[in-house]
């Protein structure tokens, strides 16, 4: 049988709240509703939910999703082995029996003939049909379902179908403000203030050219890398081009006026 | 020949020159003494002997005179072994037909030695010069060397212009591109080389050394969006026509207006740089020299606007005196720097190059105004913790404005304050002499600060509103009936209904073959294009690997499947493929906003925005034809609720053939933009089609607005509405915006499915790509 305590949230992560969402999850849980998180890249999504699934004493269950993702890779599929064919379940199935959290992390990288398979445990039925099996899977009673997407990758075709999106109550990301984010960068990585307020300075200069030449700023998870880096003992300007400018552009404008504002910042 | 006026010592060789002209012999005594003193023996022979010569070309005084004058100053910036070659220059003149040049030519040279600086420099200057003579003289309707160069004079007057703002090449390029068109066109060869064509002024602009506003345009944008979140129109002037007196940058309604170059900046001695985090350490005379760039140095005047379009309020200025108003001015320039400098530090390396430091003694208190001088220091002291004066009044203003700045932003008021105490501490009786002390006073990268005050007596500006459109007798559209939409009023959080009528017309035709030249125009475009749609052009058949079930085996993947099973380990049971018809299925509706802004030139360029979206929309239609794609396109504008027009352009049944592009070919831009009711009306055509997805691209200039619409919201809410409805409709909307101030309303109505063109020039380009990424 599967053992549930390996995937429990052992230590408490870190997270900062940005308002009132750890409240408004509890309730979604309470209630069992299916929560889908949206927000651009790196802006706190994962972490988040992890921290939901330590404070709530539940295990997680993570599922990066990719294209090639079938639906079998989710709910499962036999196996051959020596004695003939075995079972085995898939994160999906695994989560609705023990009632873990399960977290599908960029769905819409998934196919939609994928995504459907969700439908049945994210309404009233919460039930998970498991046709080769045969079974009829009734999900556990803490079990929740958990999705999170980039609305900014402007693909007409990476998107969800209605009927999956209106299964959903739904949290909307975005990066936090600037006193926020140079409280995580201290916590996160132990920097000073003063630094990790030169850093928040430069991704807030990208996040004001989204749209113009940029399709997302600089994340929190980038800023996060480049105050590592400066923790570590690199100088703070190539730190920075490192971790903030030449990750998000290859645009010779854009890359100017970013290493321009890390001359500006530092002085 | 004894004369009065020549001293007896200089008579051997007042004697030598032979000059007749008695306005040579008043001047002649001091200009020797200058000779005497900055030539060698053989260079003072020289400059005797050349002088006789120009004495008796026959062409007047003025030639000597000016020798005379100011060779022994040339002499000393560019050797006395210059001599040869210019006067080489001169009797080519003067054998030609163009002795009419001799006289401006030796007045320029001066300017030019100053410019020019080296031998080899002139040397290639006084070739060009030559160059041009020759194949300028005599040449109208073939006679030989008749008659004059037409613009050698006028070039010769122009050319201290010319040369600081145009490298060697850069004025041979200018001279050539004259040569080349007005050769047989005297009058027109005069108007370019005295640079009053508008052309001689654009080749000017094209070949000028520095850095460009034109080329840096978008690097500035967002220089000024991503570090000071601000936006606006960056309008160029040119300094080029004007040496005396340089325009300052400001701002106004239209946008920023900033010099349309800059060369690099290197700032004199003395001139001090900090070193990491402001702090300044090196010995004050020592300091090394940095070099502002170019296009820093427009940074640095962007920063200082920006700085004051956060932090200045304007005040009255009826209260102040000029001089008050003066202070006032530089201690809320220090203020807002100060303030720019806290946000972003590295800031002060390039004001404290910028910024003048004028010499504490510079200004004569008994003969100028030193009122500007002192307000300089002033501002150089707050800028510069180790400025160099020692002036009590100077050292205590900067500390008191340092001690204002310490805990606050402060503000504009308090700076007045200021400002009127340390004009009357430091007032002088001298300060009213009309003589000013400018020299090392003028911070270049400041603005004029017009936007600081107001006036209390304002002319009664009228309200401007605008007129509600008619549409004339006539041009009533004669199609089908309207078709009538709700719209939605966020102020009471509900639906108008049938609120507006919308008609909908086929729109006017044109010459196609129109169309066909534009595609013609972009056929290199249109090749790299190619190449992006045939990588997303759906093939006949894909394979679709890794089934569990599917319609054959996949070999490859079974043999790995099979080894796995032998082996022990798992075996992927995936072992089957199956196929399948394109995967794409794509309906696409493109939205145009034909309103009245459309025939607005673009920024930048000249054409107008309506032209550039006929280009991109031919392109764009080209493309989607090449994939396949179903698609339509429709224009629309609006003359109030009752009256918007959805003009049909192409249709899903029609191809893109001769009539559409007819259709687009007429295309005009009139009216307004009710859009929300025009997306309704296209997404009822779109959701009509069978495909998996369809977007909606909506391409518009500007905000949603109509005249009878007063609140600027309203339409912009409705517009949200429709995208909402929209989606639930499953259209996806995506708006393409060519207004680079969308910002402020394009999320509110698209969410995230937008993308704004600042530069419109650029659209031909970016739609087709836009659609191909929106799409793969
Ligand atoms: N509110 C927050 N509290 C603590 N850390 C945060 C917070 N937001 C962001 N971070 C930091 O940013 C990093 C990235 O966050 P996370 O992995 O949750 O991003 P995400 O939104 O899931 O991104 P993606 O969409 O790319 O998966 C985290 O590892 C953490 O260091
Ligand atoms: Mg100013």
């Amino acid at each position: 049988m599967t053992n549930k305590d390996q995937y429990k949230v052992n230590q408490e992560p870190f997270y900062q709240p940005q308002g009132d969402e750890v409240a408004l999850y509890e309730a979604a849980y309470a209630a069992r509703l299916p929560v889908m998180i949206k927000g651009p890249t790196g802006c706190g999504k994962s972490r988040f939910v992890e921290y939901m699934a330590w404070k709530l004493g539940k295990p997680l269950i993570t599922v990066a999703c990719n294209e090639d993702m079938t639906a079998s890779d989710l709910v499962g599929r036999y196996l051959l082995d020596a004695n003939g064919t075995r079972w085995l379940d898939g994160p999906l199935t695994t989560a609705a029996r023990i009632g873990a959290i399960c977290y599908l992390d960029e769905i819409v990288e998934a196919r939609q003939d994928t995504t459907v398979v969700i439908h049945p445990l994210t309404d009233h039925r919460r039930t998970l049909p498991l046709d080769k099996k045969g079974e009829q899977l009734e999900a556990h009673s803490d079990f929740q379902m958990v999705i999170s997407y980039n609305p900014g990758y402007q693909s007409l075709l990476k998107d969800l179908k209605q009927s999956t999106k209106q299964r959903f109550t739904a949290f909307e990301f975005d990066y936090p403000t600037a006193i926020l984010e140079v409280e995580i960068l201290c916590k996160e990585t132990g920097m000073d203030k003063e630094m990790s307020a030169s850093l928040v300075k430069i991704g807030q200069a990208a996040r004001n050219l989204k749209g113009h030449g940029l399709d997302e700023g600089i994340s929190t998870r980038l800023l996060v890398y480049a105050a590592t880096l400066i923790k570590g003992g690199v100088e703070p300007r190539a730190a920075c081009r490192m971790a903030l400018v030449r990750p998000i552009t290859d645009d010779a404008d854009i890359r100017d006026t970013l290493d321009h504002a890390i001359d500006a910042v530092f002085g | 020949m004894e004369t009065a006026t020549i001293p007896a010592e200089l008579d051997v060789y007042w004697k030598q020159l032979d000059c007749g002209f008695p306005r040579v012999e008043p001047v002649f005594a001091d200009c020797m003494r200058e000779a005497l003193a900055t030539l060698s023996k053989q260079g003072v022979d020289a400059y005797i002997e050349n002088a006789r010569f120009l004495g008796k070309m026959g062409r007047g005084a003025e030639p000597i005179l000016i020798f005379m004058e100011k060779w022994p100053a040339v002499a000393k910036t560019l050797g006395e072994d210059a001599l040869p070659a210019i006067m080489e220059c001169i009797r080519r003149m003067w054998k030609s037909p163009n002795g009419n040049a001799i006289t401006p030519f030796l007045q320029s040279l001066p300017a030019t030695a100053r410019r020019l600086q080296s031998p080899q420099q002139l040397r290639g200057y006084l070739d060009i010069a030559l160059d041009f003579m020759e194949r300028t003289t005599g040449s109208i309707h073939g006679i030989q060397q008749t008659f004059p160069s037409p613009g050698l004079p006028s070039l010769f007057k122009q050319v201290s212009v010319l040369l600081s703002q145009l490298s060697l090449e850069g004025l041979k390029n200018w001279v050539e591109y004259g040569v080349r068109y007005y050769k047989d066109h005297p009058d027109r060869q005069i108007d370019y080389f005295s640079l009053q064509s508008a052309d001689s002024r654009a080749v000017l602009q094209r070949e000028r050394h520095g850095t460009l506003l034109v080329d840096n345009e978008r690097k500035l944008d967002m220089y000024l969006r991503g570090l000071w979140h601000d936006a606006d129109q960056l309008i160029p002037y040119s300094g080029a026509f004007d040496e005396l007196r340089k325009p300052i940058p400001y701002y106004d309604k239209l946008g920023i207006r900033l010099p349309d170059v800059y060369d690099d900046f290197i700032p004199s001695v003395g001139c001090t740089p900090c070193t990491e985090n402001g702090a300044w350490n090196a010995p004050y005379d020592k300091a090394e020299r940095i070099v502002i760039s170019g296009i820093d140095r427009y940074r640095a005047v962007l920063a200082h606007i920006a700085a004051h379009r956060r932090w200045t309020t304007a005040i009255f200025a009826d209260n102040f005196s000029p001089f008050q108003r003066m202070a006032v001015e530089f201690l809320e320039d220090s203020r807002v720097e100060y303030l720019a400098m806290r946000e972003y530090p590295g800031l002060r390396r390039i004001f404290a190059a910028l910024h003048p430091i004028p010499a504490e003694d510079a200004c004569d208190p008994e003969n100028e105004s030193g009122v500007r001088h002192r307000l300089a220091m002033l501002s150089r002291a707050i800028l510069d913790p180790r400025h160099p004066y020692k002036n009590p009044h100077i050292i205590e203003f900067a500390q008191r404005f340092l001690a204002l700045m310490q805990h606050s932003d402060s503000g504009t008021p308090e700076m007045a304050d200021l400002a009127v105490l340390f004009v009357a501490k430091t007032r002088r009786q001298s300060d009213q002499l009309p003589k000013i002390h400018f020299k090392d006073t003028v911070v270049d990268y400041r603005d004029d600060n017009r936007q600081m005050w107001k006036f209390i007596e304002e002319g009664d500006e009228e309200e401007a509103f605008d007129e509600p459109r008619k549409i004339e007798p006539g041009e009533e559209i004669n199609g089908l009936p309207p078709r009538h939409y709700h719209e939605w009023d966020y102020l009471n959080h509900s639906y108008r209904p049938d609120w507006v009528s919308v008609y909908e017309a086929l729109h006017p035709s044109g010459s196609a073959a129109d169309i066909d030249r534009l595609l013609a125009k972009h056929a290199a475009l249109a090749k790299r294009l190619k190449k992006m749609l045939d990588l997303i052009k759906p093939q006949e058949k894909v394979r679709i690997r890794y089934q569990e079930e599917g319609s054959e085996l996949d070999l490859d993947v079974a043999l790995r499947s099979l080894i796995d099973y032998k082996s022990g380990a798992t075996p992927d049971p995936r072992i089957n493929m199956s196929h399948k018809t394109s995967g794409r299925n794509i309906a696409v509706m493109l939205l145009l906003d034909l309103s009245e802004s459309l025939n607005e030139k673009a920024a930048g360029c000249d054409q107008t925005i309506l032209e550039l979206s006929r280009e991109a929309v031919s392109l764009l239609a080209w493309a989607i034809e090449k994939l396949g794609d179903p698609f339509a396109i429709a224009g629309f504008h609006s003359n109030t609720r009752h009256d918007v027009r959805y003009l049909h352009i192409k249709g899903y049944s029609e191809s893109w053939d001769d009539r559409v592009k007819g259709r687009l070919a007429a295309m005009e831009a009139n009216y307004s933009t009710r859009m929300g009711a025009a997306m309704r009306h296209a997404a009822h055509y779109l959701e009509k089609q069978q495909a998996d997805k369809k977007l909606m691209l909506v391409l518009t200039d500007g905000e949603p607005s109509d005249v009878d619409s007063k609140d600027g919201r309203m339409l912009i809410e409705d517009a949200r509405q429709a995208v909402t409805e929209l989606d639930r409709q499953g259209i996806y909307a995506y708006c393409i915006n060519l207004d680079s101030k969308a910002d402020k309303y394009v999320a509110d109505i698209f969410g995230n499915q937008y993308t704004i063109i600042d530069r419109v020039a650029q659209l031909p380009e970016r739609l087709p790509q836009l659609f191909i990424s929106l799409t793969k």
